[in-house]
Order: C-alpha cells, then structure tokens, then sequence
C-alpha cells in the first residue's frame, strides 16, 4: 500500500476514533488519556502535554503529559490580556503561522528545552479553554501544514470535550445545590408538619402523640404493602395531620373524661371534613393527603363518616390511616378506658376485618408487627410505639401466624409466620 | 525461561531479554498496561525487550502512541526494542511514521531474541 493512502487511512481512522471518544466516554480523565494518545499516535508525536486554561486563575494547568521529563511545569501562567490577544488574531483568521508562532508563555526557555515544537490552543465557540504542547514526530520530520490542520482539528475535538465536561460538571454542581435545596424544604416541610401534629395532640391532654404515632404506623404498613419511599413518606405525613381538624373542636369536648354526649359527638365528628377543609387548599408535595383526612373515620360497611362510602370508594391511603388510628387508640389508655391487650386488639381487628378495616391493610400490619418480633426487621419501631413489656412475643405470634393466613390465604405458612 | 503475567500482560524472559506479547490489548486505553509492564522488566534490570505481534491485527492511534512510549522509555534506558511478529500492513504504518527509525524489526521472537545475542544475522531488518 502506498505510504500516501496508508498514512490517510491511518488519519481518518484517529480522527474517526477521536470523535467517538469524546462523544462516548463520561470519564473525563479516560477520554483526556484517550484523546491524548489518539493526536499524539496520529503522527506518531514523541512527547506531548495537554492543559486546561483556567481563566479565573489566568493559568494553563497541565491534566496530561507523556514523555516530557520530571522538569517539565505543572503549569504555566497566561494573561487575560495575551489570550484576548491570541483570540483576536483566531477571530481574524490569520494566518496558521501567525496565530501559533509566539503564544506569550513564561518558561519559553524551559519549553524549549523540553523539545517543545509546536503549541496548539483548544478554542471552542471564542473560548481558550486549554493547549496542547507537542515535541517532535518519531521520524524526525518537520511538521507539515497538513499535520498541523490534522493536530488543529483533533485539538477542537478534545477542546469540546473538555468544554462538555466543564458544562456537565457546573450542571451537576447547580443540580447538587438543587437537591440540597430540595431536601431542606422538605425537611422544613416535614418539621413544620410535625409541628402541627404536635399542636393538635397538646389540645388532647390523653392522646399525646397520637398524630405522630398514627403517622408511624401508616408508614409501617405502607411500607409492608411495598409502597416506595416516597409514597410512605406522604401518608406518614397523612398520619402526622389526620385529625387537624380536631383544631376548630372545643377543648372540653376533646377532654371529656366520659363518655361524650350525642350533640358533642356530632359536633367531634366534624373533625374529619374540617380537616379537609383545612388541607385542601394546599399544595402538598404528596397527592391525596386532604382526602387522607377527609376519610379516616370511613368505614368499609358504609357505616363511616362524613361520607358514608363504602370499600373501594375509600382510598387506600385512608385505609391504612384508619387502620393507624384505630390501633393506636386501641394500644393507648383513653379518659373512659384503659388500652387492651395486644391479644384483644387483634382479635377485634379480626372482628372488624371487611366491616370497618379493609382485610388487607390488617395483614400488612400483622405482617409487619410479625417481621419485627421474629428479628426480620432490625428495627424494634413497633416495640418504641408500643412501649416496653406490652408485646408478649409468644402470646401474639400464634394469633399473628392465624389471622394473616385467615385473610390472605395465599401467604405462605413460612412467610406468615416463622417462630 | 521464566514467565511472569504482570498487570495482565502476558511476558516472560529469555536469558537477558524480556519478551512481551502485545495481544489484542494495544489499541485501547487497557493497552497502557503493556507500557507499564515493559517499564517494569526495565526497572527489574533487562536492557533489551522484543515486544511480540502475533495476536495484533491492527495498530491504531492509541497503539502508536503507546509504543512512542515504550520507544521512549527504552531510549532513556539505552535497551534494545525489538518488534517481532509484526503484519506487512503493521509494518508499512511503522516505516511511514518513523517507527522503524527507533526499534529493530524481526519476522518472529527467536530471530529477534537471536540478533539481541548476535547468533543470528539473517532476515533482519534493522532501525533505519
């Protein structure tokens, strides 16, 4: 093959590869080695070095080097002015020889003892944005001018690549900036949310932190039912606000020690629309969460308020927030009654599964209650809820292992239940 | 004869010479490593190295500059740098780009490990 054609074949291919490199790689130290090897292994250039311009700094820092010896500058200084200068005469188009002849260096001596033989600036859209320094070719020969609009067009390509990634790193900067930003909303979101739970449980002197608890064990179940990260972290928050509508209820009607009357329970029973009314008017990151409220005292028979709708007219959300909060009134001491045992608290789920509580949203809590007592899941959240000495593991295992596989027959023994 | 596996490149010594096989390795970044590997029988003491083509088909960008490297690091060490093995097309790009101005060429490793001895004086091209 004639050296002509064998040396164009040889060009294009570096060329070719060049730009699917810069195009493909997302490691920007491997594409600067890459690209590098490519220019200087287009023409088989002995030594070579590449830096990035830092305008900020007005300094040329080197990311890559081969064969130029330890003496060589880790970087080297270049006025604003200069590269003003040298874009200037890039934008007039002058002549090759002009624009390369004296890029204004300091350690030009250096440079030259180095073997320094030609220096080519990476301009991307007006921009310096690096220079690569090049010793001589292996053969000995002068560059031609066609080697130098080979090195002139590689240079763009690992000027834009180099450009790319400085874009990409100030968008993931601004995108990490975003995020942190993000999450301290919603930390004072979730903050200012428990905040109001603690406010309507201060009302209540007997339920102090129900709303809290009734948050945790929504999140507990939703959990269980495979809900993501997400969606538990909005019904915890549909947990934590359910009875906000307990704030326009009188005081004495919410701290009655007795049994309260018809006309203050209507009045009590209030608390679930007044909720809604409050929530809806604003814009929450999670859906649904007014309706959470609206329908946490609805009951699957139809038997429920305000709405009197029947199963899957309730949203799921307000299932497992009516489960929540039947099971923490339940494990709690009321003004009119002491809390029952666990025993009784499930035994009355199992009473109230289909009619009150969707049969479902019962098993993931037992599944859930199950996992925590049998060490499948590390955290003893149920036991902290609960509170020490009131789970008797080998009393409430048996009813666990019954009731789930009595609601959902398709669990398995070994997943129901492993003692 | 000891065969050694640095870095995942495959060599092995021969008396004096370390024989390094370039495999298909040369024109990717991963092609550093035969860089690496000559510069390691380098610092170990070895003064000639043939680096051995049988498994290349082609040598790219990459793999020239790699080679500029291994060219480079020999010179700085005075050891000898043979190619053996190398394809016709191979060896029409190395003459083209001045290669073969830096490194001795041989059909195959016993010729190149016999002109590193001086037993053998034929079918040799030497640098130009």
């Amino acid at each position: 093959m004639a050296f002509e054609t064998q040396r164009l074949i040889h060009t294009f291919a570096a060329l070719a590869d060049l730009g699917q490199e810069i195009a493909e790689k997302s490691d920007f130290e491997e594409m600067v080695r890459s690209s590098f090897h490519m220019l200087l292994g287009s023409l088989a250039i002995r030594r070579g070095a590449l830096a990035e311009y830092e305008a900020g700094e007005e300094t040329l820092r080197f990311i890559a080097n081969r064969g130029f010896g330890d003496e060589f500058p880790a970087q080297l200084t270049l006025k604003r002015e200069e590269v003003e200068r040298l874009l200037g005469s890039f934008a007039r188009e002058a002549a090759a020889s002009e624009r390369r002849a004296n890029l204004p260096l300091d350690q030009k001596e250096l440079l030259d003892r180095q073997g320094v033989e030609l220096s080519i600036p990476l301009i991307v859209r007006g921009d310096l944005i690096g220079l690569v320094l090049l010793g001589g070719k292996a053969s000995g020969d002068p560059f031609t001018d066609e080697d130098r609009e080979l090195l002139d067009s590689m240079a763009r390509h690992i000027g834009v690549g180099i450009k790319t990634h400085r874009l990409l790193e100030a968008l993931e900067q601004k995108a990490e900036e975003n995020r942190q930003l993000y999450d301290g909303l919603r930390q004072i979101y979730k903050d200012t949310v428990r905040a109001f739970a603690t406010a309507i449980d201060i009302k209540d002197k007997y339920t102090q932190g129900h709303s809290e608890r009734v948050g945790r064990y929504s999140g507990l179940i939703a959990g269980e039912l495979g809900w993501s990260e997400d969606q538990v972290e909005g019904i915890m928050i549909a947990g934590y606000l359910h009875d906000i509508g307990k704030l326009i209820v009188e005081r004495d009607i919410i701290n009655a020690p007795y049994r309260i009357n018809a006309k203050e329970s209507k009045e009590l029973n209030q608390h679930p629309a007044a909720g809604y009314e409050i929530l809806e008017p604003i814009h929450h990151p999670y859906a649904d969460l007014p309706l959470m409220a609206r329908h946490h005292h609805e009951r699957l028979d139809g038997n429920g308020y305000p709405d009197g709708l029947k199963g899957d007219q309730i949203s799921l959300g307000a299932r497992i927030v009516t489960l929540a909060d039947s099971f923490d009134a339940m494990t709690t001491d009321r003004p009119y009654q002491k809390r029952r045992t666990l025993d009784e608290v499930i035994i009355d789920l199992r009473m109230n599964a289909g009619k009150q509580f969707d049969p479902q949203v019962i098993c993931a809590l037992c599944r859930a209650l199950l996992k925590e007592i049998q060490g499948e899941s590390k955290e003893r959240r149920f036991r902290k809820l609960l509170g020490k000495g009131y789970i008797d593991d080998e009393r409430i295992v048996p009813l666990l292992v019954e009731l789930i596989s009595d609601l959902d027959p398709q669990s398995t023994p070994l997943a129901a239940g492993r003692m | 004869m000891a065969e050694t596996s640095g870095d995942d490149v495959h060599s092995r010594c021969v008396g004096q010479t370390a024989v390094i096989y370039a495999s298909d390795y040369l024109n990717k970044l991963s092609g550093e490593r035969i860089e690496r590997e000559c510069q390691r029988q380098l610092d170990s003491g070895f003064r000639s190295l043939v680096i051995n083509f049988r498994d290349t088909e082609l040598v790219n960008s990459i793999g020239v500059s790699i080679l500029m490297g291994v060219i480079d690091a020999a010179e700085k060490t005075g050891a000898q740098l043979f190619f053996s093995n190398v394809n016709e097309h191979t060896v029409e790009l190395f003459q083209m780009l001045g290669l073969t101005r830096h490194v001795g060429l041989a059909s195959n490793e016993q010729e190149a490990l016999g002109l590193i001895t001086g037993l053998s004086a034929t079918g040799i091209k030497t640098p130009s």
